[in-house]
């Protein structure tokens, strides 16, 4: 019986390098906040994952563009500017600590590899 | 993994809104400045910022702050008759520079306030960092 560290991993993985880029998107947007005309941007995660799941080229850096979207605004500005920094902050936060726990499930994996390894 | 761009992105915020800050300083510092001519007036100045992004506008990279310039405010100046100031004109006036003080100070509470943000993206980042280096630690 062989272990497919690709394959045991893959999900969290694949997760944990979604949340990274998402966390570039949710920067960039609070970067952004007074820049005008700026048009806040976001990931569907959702969408993203289902495209690595099937079968996507997992070692290309980036996510396909069908899983980015445009944030529409609670309330319009008059410079065009969609950025609403509390709901910036708030998924910015959110999306922190789902990074934090895709690397928890990862560290759990990895425990329990070498644990099997170690056989104690 | 992208943690190097966010760093650079939350920089080039910090960058832009401390340039922003530096306005509103020599604005409020100039506001009470006289002058003989409209020419030789202080003029408020305003950053003008711009977002450029890194690798192109379809990919879902990142996007940086860039100040593309400070301009000159078009407002017109304050003429107030003084002829006892030294810089009064033959008629006896003096121009104010077109400096709002109370908009420079919500604009210098809006700089400040997005600055601190992007200081906490940043040490949120670099949190997110190290717990990554800490990967298969026990």
């Amino acid at each position: 019986m062989g272990i497919n560290f690709n394959k045991d991993l893959d999900v969290h993985s694949d997760a944990l390098r979604l949340r990274a880029e998402r966390t570039r998107v949710l920067a960039s947007n609070i970067a952004n906040e007074s820049t005008p005309g700026y048009q806040a941007r976001d990931i569907d995660f959702n969408a993203a994952m289902q495209q690595l799941e099937q079968g996507g080229d997992t070692t290309s850096p980036g996510v396909e563009d069908s899983a980015i979207g445009y944030r529409v605004p609670n309330l319009p500005r008059a410079d065009g500017n969609t950025v609403e920094l509390g709901v910036e902050q708030a998924a910015f936060s959110q999306n922190a600590e789902d990074f934090q726990t895709s690397l928890t499930f990862l560290n759990m994996k990895i425990k329990g590899l070498s644990r099997a390894i170690e056989g104690n | 993994m992208s943690f190097r761009e966010i760093a650079q992105i939350a920089g080039s915020a910090m960058n832009a809104q401390s340039l922003r800050l530096n306005t509103v300083a020599s604005n409020l510092a100039n506001a009470q400045t006289a002058a003989t001519s409209e020419d030789q007036t202080y003029h408020a100045r305003k950053p003008v910022f711009a977002t450029v992004f890194r690798g192109g506008f379809d990919e879902p990279v990142g996007a940086s702050v860039q100040v593309l310039d400070v301009v000159q405010s078009t407002e017109p100046l304050r003429k107030a008759h003084e002829p006892d100031n030294p810089a009064a004109d033959a008629n006896g006036d003096v121009f104010y520079p077109n400096v709002n003080s109370v908009a420079e100070m919500t604009d210098m509470m809006e700089a400040s306030r997005a600055f601190e943000t992007n200081v906490d993206v940043l040490s949120k980042v670099k949190s997110m960092q190290q717990s990554l280096l800490r990967l298969g630690e026990n």
